[in-house]
């Protein structure tokens, strides 16, 4: 190559990386970037022990006819019987208690009552029962085996296991054959965050009886905590020291 | 000189492009056919990556948010059914791991069974999906990941019920 056309192919050369470079910075100006994600949403999370959500029922106000909390658990969560009762799913379910000696009996909701001592996440042999940081407590339905050690734990009774093949599930509330559930206080929904409430608490104050108040129990100001300052609650149980995350008045 | 690089370069170009030709008609009778995103602009991650490693993205995610609740992160399942769901003639979605759709294509193609959708949801909310024509996916509920909802076309997070 001659040194004239050397020269050439120099020029060339620079006028190529200025011109590239000018497009590069233009495109960079106008807010081009080379790596771009569609999400421009911060995502919520990740829940903390600041919180510990619960539930304060008040069985004076839970009507005995009143199925409302039942259904909605149901419709929010894709929950449908096939007619066996004994081993349908059941998130939430109506007990009536009555005073043998007076003869008063009052009727009251009763589900998972996310213990701060679960027996369930203590037996389990997988680590998929597990206690969140706000004090919900969960099956990781991704690592139960469906051994059922935790419904014969819970002294509740709040656990079901899916003995049929499911579908039509919920986006947000993913069940299947084969794993243990219980109530996870409508955990989407609340980690959803705007002040979005359980679904039975939601469908009891529609319902207008009022019975069921979600909220923190970490905070002193919320209607909850409050409820439980102006009032004496207890917790069913109480001997077992499991120190619930749901709370019973007027039993 | 200059003649016979003309013919050489000729003939390695024809070279070439009979080649890749013939490369692309036995790929393309090799690979599955899967349906294309019926909604949002681009994915979340290159095509590329996502073909290797959409798994691990899911296996991850997961984890955050059944044990730390963390909602809303960009590798959603129910962000990927958001935008590849397809709808049939009724404007209804079809399940993604149904035959053909957009999941089942690949999967069933390399026979990797998926386990996924024998507990979550294979179409969104309610099963139905307006049609693209308008542009509209007013079937997204509002908690649904906010990948899938900033991607969608035509839609601003305000105009979902």
């Amino acid at each position: 190559m001659s040194g004239e056309s050397k020269a050439l192919a120099d020029q060339s050369r620079r006028r190529f990386m200025a011109k590239t470079g000018a497009a590069l910075a233009v495109g960079l100006g106008a807010g081009v970037r080379f790596i771009d994600f569609p999400n421009a949403h911060a995502a919520t999370g990740p829940v903390s022990q600041a919180q510990r959500w619960g539930l304060l029922i008040d069985a004076d106000k839970c009507a005995s006819g009143c199925n409302a909390c039942v259904q909605a658990c149901d419709d929010e969560h894709g929950i449908r019987d096939h007619g066996r009762a004994r081993t349908d799913a059941q998130w939430i379910r109506k007990v009536r208690v009555r005073d043998n000696t007076s003869g008063r009996e009052v009727s009251l909701p009763l589900m998972c009552q996310h213990c701060e001592e679960a027996p369930c996440v203590e037996v389990c042999p997988t680590g998929a029962s597990f206690r969140r940081a706000d004090g919900i407590v969960l099956v990781d339905k991704h690592s139960c085996i469906g051994c059922r050690y935790c419904m014969l734990a819970c002294p509740y009774k709040a656990r079901s296991f899916i003995h049929e093949n499911l579908k039509d599930q919920k986006p947000w509330s993913p069940r299947g054959k084969g794993t243990v559930e219980s109530c996870n206080l409508c955990v989407h929904r609340i980690d959803e965050g705007g002040g979005r409430i359980p679904a039975c608490a939601e469908s009891c104050a529609r319902e207008g009886h009022g019975a069921m108040v979600f909220g923190d129990l970490n905070d002193p100001a919320s209607p909850i905590a409050k409820a439980m300052g102006e009032q004496p609650s207890q917790e069913l149980r109480a001997d077992l020291e499991l120190n619930t995350g749901v709370r019973y008045q007027n039993i | 000189m200059n003649r016979t690089f003309t013919i050489i370069g000729l003939f390695l170009g024809l070279l070439v492009e009979l080649c890749s030709s013939s490369a692309a008609q036995e790929i393309s009778a090799l690979q599955p056919v899967i349906p294309p995103a019926a909604r949002g602009e681009r994915c979340v991650e290159p095509t590329e990556v996502m073909r290797r490693d959409h798994m691990k993205f899911l296996l991850h995610q997961r984890d955050d948010t059944v044990h730390s609740g963390i909602r809303g992160a960009k590798h959603s399942l129910v962000g990927c059914i958001g935008c590849h769901v397809q709808t049939d003639p009724q404007g209804a979605a079809i399940a993604v791991n149904a035959d053909g759709q957009f999941c089942e294509s690949c999967h069933g193609f390399a026979g990797v069974s998926i386990d996924c959708f024998e507990c979550h949801a294979s179409v969104p909310a309610d099963g139905q999906i307006k049609s693209q024509t308008n542009g509209q996916a007013s079937a997204l509920p509002q908690w649904m990941s906010p990948p899938a909802l900033s991607m969608a076309k035509g839609i601003s997070p305000g105009s979902v019920p």
